[in-house]
């Protein structure tokens, strides 16, 4: 992309400096890129975990769907699960009866279906509180829940959805019994939305949507059609669902009555609880941290690891993220004064300036 | 032809009549002050105006066209922005980020979900003009909520200035400024450029009469008095019902 410098404008100085601060503003920071480093590292790292780590991935993506309405839009939901079901049993459902083969176009359409419903149901949390948005998410994704419960003949009830043959992906790569190909599958599928759902947050939609977020009356008289824009990321997040449960599908060859469960819309508001919202990441590193937590916590009390989560998760509501996170910057801040300090014995002609920066 | 105008407007909120058949009209280019005391009615013929509201009765034309059931945004895109008494700011924005955010909406680019915010250099000459003539250039990256009272009422105006309105509704602009600020946010107000039509509501005298061309006087809901400034200030009900209560208080 091409830019013009606004050379024309009165004060070439300040222009600079806000063109510079814009472009500056959606680059990608060095820590992202370690990030996904690591993520890609981890298949060559973890050979032995691939299968909590698609877990993961599967929990990421869905928890990052959540974040879109949550933390950018304000809008509180306990029925993703509704999307990720939904679009869970259509993949499920076109691979068992050889309507689509190939995964990755079903994984696409099954996005656009839950999308689709997404939009549909959207116009049902526009109105209201926290408290009614709770409920109707809620609803509906039990609804769903007992209509796949009802007409079993389709969904095989409550045993499941059996017989679901997934083809290879792209035709070459079938998914094995130690979860590889899977987890390689459901990583790059992460990153791809990722990259979207950043895209989009740092666009000026995005940025329309914190407006909204913010103060919806000054939204509205600066000129954004409000409605519009929440129905608009409600349908992108229920798409991002989607896709997450058909991964689950694909990955499983399985679809059960529980991808609609209460308990899977739950553990989404935990994971972002744990990891934070309206950065993007919080879905990803809180996914990480409750898979692993409950898988470190389930080997060592297999019984009563609800009870050691359900703890953690009182800690950090009470102790709060942001005195965590300032505790960090200040072992950060200590760090670097103590590198300071080291640096003024070494290099006794630097003293003098050391010491002003200490007196500041 | 009046580029704002209302026609018989009326609110009634239960028993109580808020905006009684108000005909309001007012000029292409006019320094228009609405004035009137505590509970005139006077923020309620805003909200009428700029569609929070919905009027029990009358109409509202802007530029010849009726906007009565216009909703608030589509007000704004036909080219009438308001300020708010009390500041409804993007808290968690900086005001680079917030004015920009306005132009883009303008621009039509505000659904437009893949581009960079900035990457236009359009945008970024524009955020230049703003900033400059609201004074924000040297907050303009800190966080709204940590900004000055005086600079966040600025910002307020400068919000819906970024909309470029033919029309800018000022809701007691100065109003909890300290005298310290106040200096420099009545000369922004005061440089506002001469092709923008301003609606001023305001309980200032001083500001009232030293920037207004046209003054109304709202009263118990209803237009008092509609007339120049040294008519106004000479009326004497004027004086009984308004200036007068002023000095009472």
């Amino acid at each position: 992309m091409a830019e013009t410098p606004a050379a024309a404008s009165p004060t070439p100085v300040l222009a600079d400096d806000i063109a510079a601060y814009l472009r500056r503003r959606a680059r990608w920071s060095p820590l992202e890129i370690a990030f996904w480093i690591f993520a890609f590292a981890s298949i060559w790292l973890f050979p032995d975990k691939y299968l909590i780590l698609k877990d993961t991935a599967i929990l990421a993506l869905f928890a990052l769907s959540l974040d879109l309405i949550l933390g950018y839009a304000g809008i509180i939901s306990l029925g993703q699960a509704a999307f990720f079901g939904v679009a869970g049993y259509f993949s499920g459902l076109v691979a068992k009866y050889g309507l689509i083969n190939e995964p990755v176009i079903a994984l696409v359409c099954s996005g656009l279906v839950a999308a689709a419903f997404g939009f549909v149901t959207s116009f049902l949390v526009l109105r209201g509180s926290d408290l009614t948005r709770l409920m109707v998410t809620l609803g509906v994704s039990l609804m769903l829940g007992e209509v796949a419960n009802r007409y079993a003949n389709i969904t095989g009830g409550a045993d499941g959805l059996q017989g679901v043959d997934i083809a290879p992906v792209l035709g070459r790569w079938s998914f094995d019994l130690y979860g590889h190909n899977g987890y390689v599958y459901c990583l790059i599928v992460l990153f791809v939305c990722f990259v979207i759902a950043r895209r989009i947050v740092y666009s000026p939609f995005g940025l329309s949507l914190r407006s909204v977020k913010g103060n919806p009356l000054r939204a509205a008289a600066i000129g954004i059609p409000v409605k519009w824009r929440l129905v608009a990321i409600y349908t992108i997040a229920a798409g991002f669902a989607g896709i997450a449960g058909a991964l689950l599908t694909q990955t499983t060859a399985f679809c059960s009555l529980d991808v609609f469960s209460l308990e899977r819309s739950a553990d989404l508001l935990l994971v972002l609880i744990i990891g934070g919202t309206g950065y993007l990441y919080g879905g990803l590193i809180g996914a990480v941290i409750y898979k692993f937590l409950q898988d470190w916590i389930a080997t060592l009390t297999p019984q009563y690891w609800q009870f050691w989560i359900g703890l953690v998760l009182v800690v950090i509501v009470l102790v709060g993220r942001e005195r965590v996170e300032g505790a960090i910057a200040a072992a950060r801040g200590f760090l670097a004064r103590l590198g300071d300090r080291l640096w003024t014995r070494i290099r006794p002609r630097s003293a003098a300036l050391g010491g002003a920066t200490d007196g500041r | 032809m009046p580029i704002l105008e209302t026609i018989g407007l009326e609110k009634r909120f239960g028993g109580i009549l808020a905006a009684a058949n108000v005909n309001l009209s007012v000029e292409k280019g006019a320094r228009h002050a609405l004035i009137g005391p505590n509970g005139a009615g006077k923020t309620t013929v805003i909200n009428l105006l700029t569609g929070v509201l919905k009027p029990t009765a009358g109409r509202i034309m802007l530029e010849g066209r009726d906007i009565t059931d216009a909703a608030p945004h589509q007000r704004v895109r036909l080219g009438m922005a308001r300020t708010f008494q009390i500041n409804q700011l993007f808290l968690d924005l900086t005001p680079l980020e917030s004015i920009g955010l306005v132009i883009s909406e303008r621009l039509g680019t505000g659904a437009d979900w893949w581009r960079v915010v900035g990457s236009m250099s359009a945008v970024t000459g524009e955020i230049v003009e703003i900033v400059e003539r609201f004074r924000l250039a040297d907050v303009m990256h800190e966080r709204t909520a940590t900004l000055p009272y005086g600079k966040q009422r600025l910002l307020e105006i400068a919000l819906a200035f970024a909309c470029r309105p033919h029309v800018l509704l000022l809701d007691e602009p100065a109003a909890g400024v300290p005298e310290a600020e106040r200096h420099e946010l009545l000369a922004t107000i005061e440089a506002l450029p001469a092709e923008v039509t301003v609606l001023l509501i305001e309980h200032d005298m001083d500001l009232v009469f030293s920037f207004a061309d046209r003054i109304s006087v709202l009263v118990n809901g209803a237009l008092f008095v509609d007339g120049a400034p040294e008519d106004v200030a000479r009326d004497p009900r004027v004086k009984a019902v308004y200036l007068g209560e002023e000095l009472d208080a």
